[in-house]
This record gives structure tokens, sequence and C-alpha cells, in this order.
């Protein structure tokens, strides 16, 4: 790995740390100390499109330990926010958890779901891993759906308290922020530090071959199991963050073309890369909000019926032509561009 | 019991439609190793081209299902060469983002072309009426497609067995490589499996739009219930997608009349975690061997 000029890394620990100079120090403290100043001066519209990828950022952070690590594919993550949102909901609406409670109660609630449907990648991965996912996206707004609608409403929508923790009740934007932005840090700081860990090693060493890892001495049950757990566990954190926030939630907001923009966020960052997928993630949603001001006037020459129709197939038809250019021109993603980026940087006047 | 029969039947007669969904996933993915998860959007597409040859172009519909024929071969080919040639060799992943992105774009075609109400072909494709054998009632329709399904199902079989194509075909589903250097050009296997397949799918779309109506919320829907009817019978298994559908359209049919209409949605997809955690390569699978 390149150093700056008479860097050297003189102790283990400076040699494992994430941020290793001063100048790193800086910055970090820097930039964290903008972000967090971002609700001073930012509008409530633009606040509120800082949570949703706050939140997109926590569940597409899990999926990246399962598919970008581990290459197990999840076709169900919305399904998986879907069943942390709910459980949340129901645990402080009917329940009567305090939010700070709900939040890693319903964390641990999906993560256990998502167990029971990663149980079947024990035996079977690639296609038939990414259907019994599929199934998982099928069945749980169905349950959602039809069980005890007394409580869930079914299909209607499911009104959610704000969250309220020591009688501060974080009821707009700008509360919300300080709520979503933190864990949103620590996500990623976390995942970070996962992949370095024994256990990122391991789903690395999955990814790459499963057999080959098991005769090393990886216990697969428990790896692909854990990436499982880590994966919905995420996703139900981002589930419950998304039920106190959006305050009404329905189980059309949890379907399987969300799942798909999942993976499509974590091809377009570059597997298994934590910063490249926080790229995907401001790249797709920044895309999604574009398309969403672009329609109406790309679309203003034709007749209304026509208009709307154009608009609604604007959004899928360019998401798929983004996610089919990445996997043919860049399959390792934005994170491979940031790499030659930064190399450029590092070398200036140089060309290596 | 006549309730018992009337709901085998009907079960036997739907599930038939998801053999036939099956069977164009099975062709692809038995030469190509890919699952085609844009089936639901190609078969709906198909529908699509069918009806504008009908209403806008005029045609009658012998013509219009010619055209239909035409188009839809040339979509597979260009589907192909596209989308999926550039990422043989990459791993599985790729493919089938590669799949679920292209069933986006067909949604967004679909949207731009047709809009997203549901609408049906102005004339009937199949007769209407049903007929009643002892008190059992069978649709006509549904006898139609059955039957339709069963020729298709027979001609695939001839196809695989007598035609030089076919043969091809097989061999290159028994390995890339093999097949490679034993003469085959595999990319236009490839090819002309894409092809049939988006064939064999607008054929199903054409079935299912004249049933059901033809709309985007609505078609790809029913196509997704093919998915646990394939694994069911076995990826690579041409009989398998045959078994595995009707299997399907029957269990449902039974769970829906005896348990709960609602719970019978879900039940391909019970079937299919089922399938997958005991018996995950299915009835009629290959069975693979690893080896690092």
């Amino acid at each position: 790995m390149f150093r700056p000029c008479g860097v050297f890394d003189d102790t283990y620990g400076k040699g494992m740390a994430i941020v290793r100079t001063p100048q790193h120090w800086t910055f970090l403290i820097i930039a964290l100390f903008m972000l967090f100043s971002l609700p001073f001066f930012l509008s409530g519209r633009v606040l509120h499109f800082v949570n949703l990828l706050g939140i997109t950022l926590i569940a597409a952070q899990g999926l990246n330990v399962l598919t970008g690590f581990g290459g197990l594919i999840s076709l169900g993550q919305s399904a998986f926010i879907g069943v942390g949102a709910y459980s949340s909901a129901l645990l402080t609406m009917y329940a009567g958890f305090p939010f700070y409670l709900a939040l890693p109660c319903s964390a641990i609630i999906a993560g256990l779901v998502g167990l029971i449907f990663g149980a079947p990648s024990l035996r079977i991965k690639g296609f038939y891993l990414a259907m019994a996912t599929l199934a998982a996206q099928i069945i749980i707004p169905w349950l959602i759906m039809n069980v005890r609608t007394d409580l869930t409403g079914g299909a209607q929508s499911m009104r959610v308290s704000a969250p309220n923790i020591g009688g501060m009740v974080f009821n707009d934007q700008q509360s919300m922020f300080y709520i979503i932005i933190p864990i949103a840090c620590l996500t990623i700081f976390l995942i970070r530090n996962l992949s370095r860990s024994r256990i990122g090693r391991a789903l690395f060493a999955i990814r790459d071959n499963d057999i080959a890892a098991e005769t090393m001495g990886v216990n697969l049950t428990k790896y692909k199991l854990l990436a499982f757990f880590i994966c919905s566990f995420y996703a139900g954190v981002a589930g419950s963050l998304w039920a106190h926030w959006m305050r009404a939630i329905s189980p059309d907001q949890f379907n399987l073309m969300e799942s798909i923009w999942y993976l499509g966020m974590i091809i377009i960052g570059g597997m298994g890369s934590v910063i490249g997928v926080t790229f995907g993630v401001l790249f797709i949603r920044l895309f999604d909000i574009g398309i969403l001001f672009a329609a109406p006037a790309l679309t203003s020459f034709l007749p209304p019926q026509l208009a709307q129709d154009t608009g609604a197939g604007l959004s899928p038809f360019s998401f798929g032509m983004i996610i089919l250019i990445f996997l043919i021109l860049e399959p390792r993603g934005l994170a491979h561009r940031w790499e030659i980026m930064k190399a450029y940087f590092r070398l200036f006047p140089f060309k290596y | 019991m006549s309730l018992f029969i009337q709901f085998l039947i009907n079960g036997v007669l739907v599930g038939s439609i998801y053999a036939f969904l099956a069977l164009a996933i099975v062709l692809i993915y038995k030469s190509t190793r890919v699952f085609n998860f844009a089936m639901g959007e190609m078969l709906t597409l198909g529908g699509f081209i069918l009806y504008t040859s009908m209403v806008t172009l005029n045609f009658p519909v012998w013509l219009g299902l010619l055209f239909t024929i035409i188009v839809s071969l040339s979509l597979g080919f260009i589907i192909e060469r596209l989308a999926l040639r550039p990422l043989i060799g990459q791993p599985i992943l790729a493919a089938i983002m590669a799949t679920l992105a292209l069933s986006l774009i067909i949604k967004g075609i679909i949207f731009f072309g047709w809009g997203s109400p549901t609408i049906s072909f102005p004339e009937k494709i199949l007769p209407g009426e049903a007929t009643l054998v002892g008190n059992i009632f069978l649709s006509n329709e549904l006898l139609c497609i059955f039957f339709i399904s069963v020729v298709a199902f027979i001609l695939m079989a001839l196809f695989f067995r007598f035609t030089k194509i076919g043969v091809f075909m097989r061999a290159t589903a028994e390995g890339h490589d093999i097949a490679q250097a034993s003469g085959i050009n595999v990319e236009r296997i490839f090819a002309v499996t894409w092809a049939i397949a988006a064939l064999v799918a607008a054929g199903g779309g054409i079935l299912l739009g004249s049933r059901f109506g033809l709309g985007i919320g609505t078609l790809p829907l029913i196509a997704v219930k093919a998915f646990p009817a394939v694994l069911f019978g076995g990826l690579e298994s041409v009989t398998g997608a045959m078994i595995g559908g009707l299997t399907v359209g029957i269990v449902e049919s039974l769970v829906g009349g005896y348990i709960d209409p609602k719970f019978s949605e879900i039940t391909p997809y019970i079937l299919l975690l089922i399938v997958l955690v005991f018996r995950p390569e299915g009835l009629f699978g290959l069975k693979r061997i690893e080896r690092i």
C-alpha cells in the first residue's frame, strides 16, 4: 500500500490504523463537524434527503457484508427492512417500548428472521440463494398484509409515533438528523472494522471459494449465518429508523424493486468496499432525485397521459441501464475509480 | 369428490401456464447458465407487441402472430448481444444483476410505449366459453393454453432430439469449454437460445394476456410463480419444467380451494423454500459436484 513520503508504520498499531496521519485526523474532524452542522443551514426538504441517504446507507452497508464480503446474494433486503420497521412500530405502539429499546430489539428480530431465510444458504448458493431470498421478499410483505391486520393495518399504512428520548420528541427533520446520521456514521465505522477482522477475512474467503475456505478451517455454517444475521440486523436498524422517521409505514414501501435498488447501489459502488458502497448510495439516490426533477421537464412536450407514463418508466429504465453499463464497463464500481483518483493525486507530478 | 377433481383440473390447467414459462427459463439456463429474472417483463413485452400489431398496425391475428414471432426473435438476439455476451465469464452475481437490470429496462420500455393500465386484446385469440364435462367446469381458454403448452413441450423435445442446433445446445449445456473444443460456436448457440426463449416468452405473454389482460403491473407477478416451478423440477430439465409447473399449479389450486385463497398466493414460494432446503437441485436437476 502507498504511504505518503516520510510516513512509516513503525508500530503494529500504526500499521492497522484506519486514520493514519495527523492530516487524516484533521480532515476527519472537519468533515464530521461540517456534517453535523448541516441542519443549521439546510432546509427541511434537503435534510429529508440527507436522512433518507443515512437510512439507505445503513441498509446498503448491511447488504454489503452479505453480498459484497460474503458473496451471498440477497434479493430480500427491503423485506428485512420491513421486518425491522414493523417490529419497531409494533413494539413502540402496542408493547410500550421506548424508541431507544425498540431500535435494538427490532434489529435483533430482523436479524433472526434473516437467519431463517439464510438457513438454506448452508446448502445452496448463487441463483438458488437468490431464489430463497426472493421467496423471503414475497412471503414477508404478504405476512404483514394478512396476519394480525388489526395491529398492522394490513395493506393500509400504519401510524408510528415520533421517537421520544427522555422527554425530547424527535418529530422533525432537524432532530431526526441527529439520530439517523450518527448511527449511519457508526455503521460505516463498524463495517469498515468488520472487513479487517477475522469475520471479514473469513467472509472474503467464502466469497472467493467456499470449499477452499472450508478446507482452510473457516466454519462455513457459522460465518454464512453470521453474515445473514449482520445483514438483516442492519436492515432492522434501518427499518426501525425508517418507521420512526416516516411515521407511516405500509407493506408496499418494502417491495422487490427496492431490494434490486440496494443490490444496484452495491454493484455501482463496488462490491465489498465500504467507501464504494457509500458512493453507490449517494450516486443512486442523487440520480433518483435527478430523475424526479428531470422527468416533468423531459416529458413536457408530450400529452399529459403519455407524459405521466413516460415519467413513470424513466426511473426503472435509466436505473437498469446504469446497472448494465457499470456491469459491463466498470464491474469494480466507483470504489475502483476512487482508488485510481487517489493514486493519481498521491503520485501527482509522476504517472506511477 | 367432484370438488376435489375440479380443483385438481383447474390446478393442472393453470399449472400448464407456469410450465410454459418455466420452459422459457429452463431453455436459457440449460445452455447459458444464466437464470433469466427478466422473464416476466419479456413475456409482457411479447403480449404488447401483438397488441400493437393488431391495434395500431391493424394486422389480422395470423399476421400479428407472425410479426410478434419475428420481433421477439430479434429481441432475443439483441438482448443476448448487448447485455449478456459482454458478461460471459463474469461471476454469477453479474449475470443475475444483468437480467434484473434487463427486467427494469424492459419495464421502462413498456411504460414508454404502452403505459401502466391493464388492457386486453381487441379480439379473442382463444375461445371464450367453457365446457361442462359431467359436473366439472372446464374453461375453454385454459384448455387451449394447456394444449398449446403440451404441443410446445413436444416440439421442444423433438427440437432437442433431432435438429442439429438442438444437439449443439445440449452439448453446450454439458460444458461450455468442451463444446467449444468440439467445434461448436458457443456464442452463437447462446444467441439462438435467447432468441428461442424470447419467442417462448412472447407465446406465454400472449396466452397470459388473453386470459388476464395485458398490464405491466400484473403479468410479471404471475410469471414470478414460474420460478418455484423451475426450481422444483430442476433447473436443467425440460421434463422437470413441465412437472414443476403442473405441481405448483395443483398445489396452489388445492390450497386456494381448501385452506384459504389468499394463502395460495405464497404457497409456491413456501414450496420453493422447502425444495431448496431438502433437495436444492430439484426433482430432475443435475447435482453439481464441486471441485476446487
